[in-house]
């Protein structure tokens, strides 16, 4: 029997997210005052060294993104993304409510590694009370004096998906447009007011206490070795517990769904799963014996991503929830370049088309057509990953969208 | 309608915080009015197109006059296939109102959101930014009561 491993979660609602006294009685604040009694090269090296790879999406290992940013530039950002705009996704939120403390812990410890005195926090829209609980929180941290001179700010989103993006978040809290920047450079490089900037995720800044107190060996033994640790999953759709998870990264699909989950709802058998949320690709039963980490979603052509799984029974018009994904990526769409812009409006169209009957074999083959091309030619991850619902539903699921052509 | 000029003025020397002074005013308002708008974009530093163009771009902010209780419905897939849409429907019939309308009183003011990050509970609405999870039809005239 599958079960959950805590680490991040492991105090959760035993103690007051918003003290440090509370987190400190329960072992808080000890990694960071290991890491400033090392030297800056030698943490990068220990998260490096942790296999700790990025937990808002793209897996990149943490350690090594850490070590590209340049020592003489002054000043340098770290960024907390706190975004979280990915559908059938909240467990960042999970992780503030329940364990704000190692949060700022882990940006004070990325501080102390690439030389930074100032942090933010770019939360999302949605989570006022969040915003509110950092800011105690901090207050908190402060007046124990574990933070020391890093300084941490609260800055609020405002109800745009694409913000999640790092460049567009970072131009976000300039003050401007959340559009996507052109990379290179990338951020760590020249970020925030063109300096080097450090974007992570919440629960990657999380796991951050926990390695350097452990150790790297301690981490990197967890899960799949390819992406150690744990991961916060949120279950939706038709599974009988829709709530969230803490499990080390190598438990299958299946037993996320059918023991964590307890399986689908009413009984039913499972028609598809999406996992990584609603950029996410959609993965038939026979892959249910997959494990979740990142590596292993990517050779099944799926994504990990934030950790949803959203799965559906057997009753579920997959056309009709595919088309109702593409109007979110329309609506998110930035609308900065053509690709992203024109495509999702046309795949939403045609998608609704089909899905209302009308649609020919020649617009499914547009859709594949057209989904290639904004995948390969759309400027940042959202015009990217818009087409993947479309064209993996198109692939394991076409006789759905057949029996719907006239 | 003065004191947005103090709101904007709190916030006019922090990098980047026009963002931030939309907030304020939108709490104060419901919406970023006209005025405080221009205002905004003069104590920023920005053209008024400009300021308009940051406000307009983000979902949460509002240049329209809107009610006193904003109801959002979470349109995202999680929700619907627990019953967002129906949802939805009987939102509009009890308040009498399409999507994006507000009540002739001035009470509510309708509008779809995506995911709003509370999925444990779907289907999840929000009235002024707080959730509400797990609504039915049947629960909305009891919901809706202690909004005066
Ligand atoms: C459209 C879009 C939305 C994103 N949303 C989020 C998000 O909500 N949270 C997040 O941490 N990363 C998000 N990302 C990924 C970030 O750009 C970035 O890779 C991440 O914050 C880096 O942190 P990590 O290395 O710790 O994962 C998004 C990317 C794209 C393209
Ligand atoms: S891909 Fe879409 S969201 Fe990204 S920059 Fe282009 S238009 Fe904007
Ligand atoms: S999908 Fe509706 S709140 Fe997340």
């Amino acid at each position: 029997m599958a079960q959950e491993m805590r680490i991040l979660l492991k105090h959760a609602d035993q103690i007051n997210p918003e003290s440090a006294e509370d987190y400190i009685r329960v072992g808080g604040y000890k990694g960071l005052e290991k890491a400033r009694g090392m030297d800056p090269r030698a943490v990068i090296e220990e998260v490096k060294r942790s296999g700790l790879r990025g937990r808002g999406g793209a897996g990149f290992n943490t350690g090594l993104k850490w070590s590209f940013v340049p020592q003489d530039i002054e000043p340098k950002f770290v960024i907390c993304n706190l975004d979280e705009g990915e559908p059938g996704t909240y467990k960042d939120r999970i992780i503030v409510e329940k364990n704000a403390q190692a949060v700022l812990e882990g940006m004070a410890i990325c501080g102390h590694a690439i030389g930074s005195k100032k942090g933010y926090i770019y939360c999302r829209g949605e989570y006022p009370h969040l915003v509110q609980l950092l800011n105690k929180a901090i207050a908190s941290a402060k007046a124990c004096g574990v933070l020391g001179d890093f300084d941490i700010e609260v800055r609020m989103g405002a109800g745009a998906y694409v913000c999640g993006d790092e460049t567009a978040l970072i131009e976000s809290i300039e003050g401007h447009r959340g559009n996507p920047r052109f990379k290179p450079p990338f951020p760590g490089v020249a970020g925030l007011w063109g300096k080097p900037t450090v974007v992570n995720n919440v629960e990657t800044f999380a796991c951050l206490p926990y390695i350097l107190v452990n150790g790297a060996d301690w981490f990197a033994g967890i899960g799949a070795p390819n992406y150690p640790g744990t991961k916060i999953l949120t279950l939706t759709g038709d599974v009988v517990n829709r709530t969230y998870v803490e499990v080390p990264t190598n438990v299958t699909l299946r037993e996320v769904i059918y023991e964590l989950g307890g399986g689908i709802r009413g009984g039913k058998k499972l028609k598809a799963v999406q996992v990584g949320g609603t950029s996410g690709a959609f993965i038939s039963p026979e892959y249910l014996d997959t494990q979740i980490d990142f590596d292993s979603m990517a050779s099944i052509s799926a994504t990990l991503g934030s950790g949803a799984i959203f799965a559906i029974d057997e009753t579920r018009d997959i056309v009709e929830i595919v088309t109702r994904i593409s109007r979110f990526f329309e609506h998110e769409s930035c609308g900065q370049c053509t690709p992203c812009r024109e495509g999702t409006f046309r795949t939403r169209e045609i998608m609704e088309r089909i899905s209302s009957g009308k649609g020919s074999i020649q617009d499914l083959k547009n859709l594949e057509l057209l989904g290639k091309v904004m995948k390969d030619t759309s400027l940042c991850g959202l015009g990217q990953a818009a087409p993947v619902p479309i064209l993996t539903t198109l692939k394991n699921f076409g006789h759905e969208y057949k029996r719907k052509l006239i | 309608m003065a004191n947005y000029k103090e709101i904007i003025a709190t916030y006019k020397d922090k990098p980047g915080g026009i963002i931030e002074a939309f907030h304020a005013i939108q709490k104060e308002f419901n919406y970023i009015p006209e005025e405080a708008l221009r205002e905004a974009a003069k104590a920023f530093g920005l053209s008024e197109a400009e300021a308009f163009g940051v406000a307009t771009f983000y979902s949460y902010f509002s240049v329209k006059k809107r009610g006193k209780y904003i109801i959002r419905v979470c349109t995202s897939a999680p929700c619907m296939v627990a019953g967002g849409d129906k949802l939805l429907e009987a939102l509009e019939n009890y308040l009498g109102i399409k999507l994006g309308e507000t009540t002739a009183d001035g009470r509510f003011t309708l509008e779809a959101t995506e995911c709003v990050g509370q999925c444990q509970g779907t289907p999840v609405i929000t009235i002024n930014g707080k959730p509400i999870p797990e609504v039915t039809p049947e629960r909305i005239p009891e919901i809706l009561s202690s909004y005066k």
